[in-house]
């Protein structure tokens, strides 16, 4: 048994495992970066239209700011958010661009004078300014008053992610490539590292850490239709679960995005409408403002792709030999915009589709598409259940998207939290809390449970089929944990779910090759996102109202009064998963809930709502002039963050 | 929608790939054939998951994104490297031949190490923005103004996936172990086309300017044709092949 000893294990080689590296490897630590592939192949990579940050400087962006993107988020999170952390996170966006900027990210850049955009379905001119020229520029999104989708092409994931794994090589942070992480090495009271397969020849070995972060990324395989990645099975949350100690957040909080090729489900970006684009039902016909007469096609992800498939059940769709389908309209943008901005797109179409979007209809249809749940941590980026534990990027619970995340704010929030994640990790290692002391025999226990683990496994003589088993779990959840969800369908999941979990149990496999052995790899990694499926079904069983993306047919309003709080699962080792929440405090809120501009109207609102409003809106009079002071009387959140980000963000309008 | 796309669907398909597990004392490199039904709309992605989840378990073959962007999928299909993921059955013939991409270590069947192989390359060529400056960069400032026109130039070449396909269909990476391949001249390029990296010809002559680097290729220009992203790579070796020996005169 080899065992490799680190100050710092990063499970996961994309933007936000690789940025938490680069922070720790500044700070004086060795990290050693874990990946399931090759880390430039990271999902971060199928990123296309933007990255959020407050730059302002385009014209469509004039006058943004923290502030802005601080409500447009809370907003697009339907007050599910964490506020801090949503603050510490736009206050920290532009600073990730810059630094993105200076490290060599080819970000598409302002040019001054007059160009032709389309809004609203027609053409019209817009005028830069002379003195932005040459200064990220940015796209429009849904769900955003702003223009801040900063981005290169519609590339912008694979640019972001060769540049930051670039810079980890400068820096000689070694990635350990075809790993996977299969438990977290624990000794009741401390993360002390992780027992590791090796994917390339089948052996086992050890990691021991003073602190780990986990980084894998969302859990999208566990539905039929996802945007995701095929390595998007949520290891690193179902490993963190399976601690029994460590807590997953909102889990039951999946976002569907509205356009995703029919029927392959690969991702179009939502660049596509930000540029003008337009979503047409069977009879081509502009839906959307019949449903959202104000942000029609840009509401957010959440609220369009609700109303495409009511569009959709209500016999509009477009019909295929797959199935029903809406259409993506981006003829009106021409070739020369889709040949420079949107050509992963044109690419996507012609391959997968054998369609010319510049000249022909895209036929899309919402899937599953992001994680707001994950791993629950705290401000900084630590698991406040298991000390030593922490996580990043879309595989956490930081919990700045609550139950709907905007658009581009995905790779931002991943390239943010590892600035900070990295830099709570150095501190933690700093502190006595982050000196280890780990027994051999405990990693040798654990490291032997694995083993024995997989031995069971490949011994099994059952008769059923992973590939069967993990087919009808996807069904399942599609079909029942979806975008409508009701009651008797998600107590129908939760039953199958287990059903499915007894007979994974009765798995035999086909193939006993030496080696990677992708079957086996099939098996362990099934009953663990069956696991992360339950605490899904159960958390989306359990709440009884509607919220987000979380969408309840027979609870159709917002209830702040009852579920304004966090749904947290662990595992304690039984059939189930366990379930209790916790209190979001409207009192300390900076933006008491309300409406959010689009969507449904009507919510029923919690007892506080009503006196935190009073006091905001008393103290945002008496700090009128003062946007420094009024923020500390508001909520204060300078002090959650690393002291070198602390400092304003210069735009435009400050330099003289 | 094509026309062999339309007419998919009525086929028994054959796929002959070439197995070898590493990892198996007893295995020796092998041709299997299995047949499929083809169906509507079947990528290679689909087809050869189908055949290893009904016919042989032990295949191995590596997908991440399975929508062309990630660059994993790199294989000889029919003698021609290609992104299989984005591969239509409908435009091969009845009889699909699978081989693992040639010039990169072979992890099983037709999983290939390129991602070893690649770390390697960013690594000897210094795949990385070089300025002292750095050190001291200033996020809180606004950014260095760009040309427009210029950062979409760096994307141009900046969209490279590193997939391995130019390796593949490159005579001298099949001769020349150590040959950087049209991926590393490409990165050179890009970093050399980037104001905010600092090196002058002279450093990039350094990584590039012998028979591993620009003076090795042999402009069979296999690399170009066969690029999944389209990228200028004939145009970008010969002008910096011009570049480096411009520097070396320069030298003296």
């Amino acid at each position: 048994m080899d065992i490799i000893h680190t100050d710092v294990l990063i499970i996961g080689g994309g933007l936000a495992g690789q940025r938490a590296a680069i922070g720790a490897r500044r700070r004086g630590l060795d990290p050693i970066i874990l990946s399931l592939v090759p880390a430039k192949r990271s999902h971060s990579a199928a990123a296309q239209g933007g990255m959020q940050a407050s730059l302002g400087n385009c014209t469509g962006g004039a006058g943004d700011n923290e502030d802005v993107h601080f409500a447009d988020t809370v907003h697009g999170s339907d007050w599910g958010a964490d506020q801090e952390v949503v603050r510490m996170f736009a206050h920290t966006a532009p600073k990730a661009i810059r630094e993105l900027a200076g490290w060599g990210v080819p970000w598409n850049r302002v040019a001054r004078g007059e160009h032709e955009v389309v809004v609203d379905g027609k053409m019209q001119a817009m005028e830069e300014r002379d003195a932005a020229h040459g200064l990220i520029t940015a796209r429009n999104f849904g769900g955003t008053a702003k223009w801040r989708a900063c981005y290169v092409s519609d590339g912008t994931g694979h640019a972001m992610l060769y540049t930051l794994s670039n810079r980890a090589i400068a820096e000689g942070i070694p990635v350990h490539e075809r790993m996977e992480a299969i438990a977290l090495i624990c000794d009741g009271e401390r993360c002390c590292g992780a027992v590791v397969r090796n994917l390339a020849n089948g052996k086992l070995l050890a990691y021991t850490a003073r602190a780990t972060c986990i980084a894998t990324g969302g859990f999208g395989r566990i539905y039929r239709v996802s945007t995701n990645a095929i390595i998007n099975e949520g290891m690193g949350a179902a490993i963190a679960l399976e601690t029994g100690i460590a807590r997953l957040a909102n889990m039951e909080a999946v976002q569907f995005h509205p356009t995703a090729i029919f029927p392959a489900g690969i991702l179009v970006t939502e660049g596509c409408r930000g540029d003008g684009g337009l979503l047409l039902d069977g009879a081509e016909h502009r839906f959307m403002p019949d449903y959202e007469p104000q942000k029609k096609e840009l509401a957010s992800r959440d609220v369009v792709s609700r109303c495409m498939e009511q569009h959709i059940a209500a016999g509009h769709g477009a019909s295929s030999r797959f199935g029903e389908h809406l259409w993506l309209d981006i003829r009106l943008l021409g070739s020369e915009h889709i040949d420079t901005r949107l050509r992963e797109v044109k690419e996507i179409c012609r391959y997968f589709l054998g369609v010319d979007p510049a000249h022909e209809l895209i036929p899309v249809r919402p899937a599953q598409h992001y994680s707001m749940g994950g791993i629950r941590t705290d401000s900084s980026g630590q698991s406040p259940h298991l000390s030593g534990l922490f996580a990043a990027g879309e595989a956490a619970c930081w919990d700045m998207h609550g139950f709907n995340r905007l658009g581009g704010n995905s790779v931002a929030e991943a390239v943010v939290a590892g600035m900070i994640v990295g830099e709570s990790i150095a501190d933690f290692c700093a502190s006595p809390a982050g000196d280890l002391r780990v027994s051999s025999a405990l990693v040798a226990d654990a490291c032997a449970a694995q083993a024995r683990e997989l031995e069971a496994i490949a011994e099994q003589r059952g008769k059923e089929s992973v590939y069967d088993l993990t087919l009808a779990m996807q069904d399942t959840m599609t079909a029942r944990v979806g975008i409508f969800r009701d009651g008797d369908n998600l107590a129908t999941a939760v039953e199958e779910l287990a059903q499915l979990q007894a007979r994974a149990r009765a798995i035999g496999l086909r193939s006993n090759a030496p080696g990677a052995n992708p079957e086996l790899v099939a098996a362990y990694r099934l009953r663990r996102m069956l696991k992360l499926a339950q605490c899904v079904a159960l958390g989306a069983l359990q709440r009884t109202e509607s919220r987000g993306a979380h969408f309840r047919a027979d609870y159709p309003r917002r209830d702040d009064a009852r579920w304004l709080r966090r749904t947290l699962c662990h595992w304690d080792g039984g059939e189930r998963p366990q379930i209790d929440y916790e209190a979001l405090d409207v009192m300390r809120m900076e933006l008491p809930p309300g409406w959010r501009g689009y969507g449904a109207k009507d919510y029923l609102p919690h007892p506080d709502t009503e006196q935190r409003q009073r006091q905001v809106d008393e103290l945002a009079q008496r700090y009128s002039d003062n946007r420094e002071q009024r923020q500390e009387a508001l909520m204060p959140f300078l002090h959650l963050l690393p002291a070198h980000l602390r400092a304003p963000n210069q735009r435009l309008e400050d330099t003289p | 929608m094509t026309e062999a796309a339309k007419n998919a669907g009525a086929r028994e398909l054959e796929f002959a790939i070439l197995r070898h597990n590493p990892a198996d004392p007893d295995s020796v490199p092998r041709e299997q054939v299995f047949t499929l039904h083809e169906a509507a709309g079947m990528t290679l992605f689909i087809a050869l998951n189908e055949l290893r989840q009904h016919q042989d378990a032990s295949l191995q073959f590596d997908f991440v994104c399975r929508a062309g962007i990630c660059g994993s999928c790199g294989m000889l299909i029919n003698g021609r490297p290609g992104l299989a993921c984005r591969t239509l059955t409908a435009d091969l013939p009845r009889r699909i031949q699978l081989a693992p991409l040639p010039g990169f270590e072979l992890i099983g069947d037709l999983s290939v190490n390129t991602g070893k192989w690649m770390r390697g390359m960013s690594e000897r060529l210094e795949t990385w923005v070089h300025d002292q400056a750095l050190e001291q960069l200033d996020i809180d400032a606004l950014e260095q103004p760009m040309e427009p026109e210029q950062a979409e130039a760096i994307y141009e070449l900046e969209r490279c996936i590193e997939c391995g396909c130019c390796v593949g269909a490159c005579g001298s990476a099949m001769m020349h172990e150590d040959f950087v391949g049209a991926v590393g001249l490409n990165q050179i390029a890009r970093f050399r086309l980037d104001p905010r990296d600092k090196r002058e010809d002279a450093d990039y002559y350094a990584l590039v300017g012998d028979e591993s680097g620009v003076f090795g290729c042999m402009t069979l220009l296999g690399c170009e044709d066969v690029c999944p992203k389209d990228l200028p790579l004939a145009t970008q070796i010969a002008f910096l092949r011009r570049r480096m020996t411009a520097a070396v005169i320069a030298r003296g």
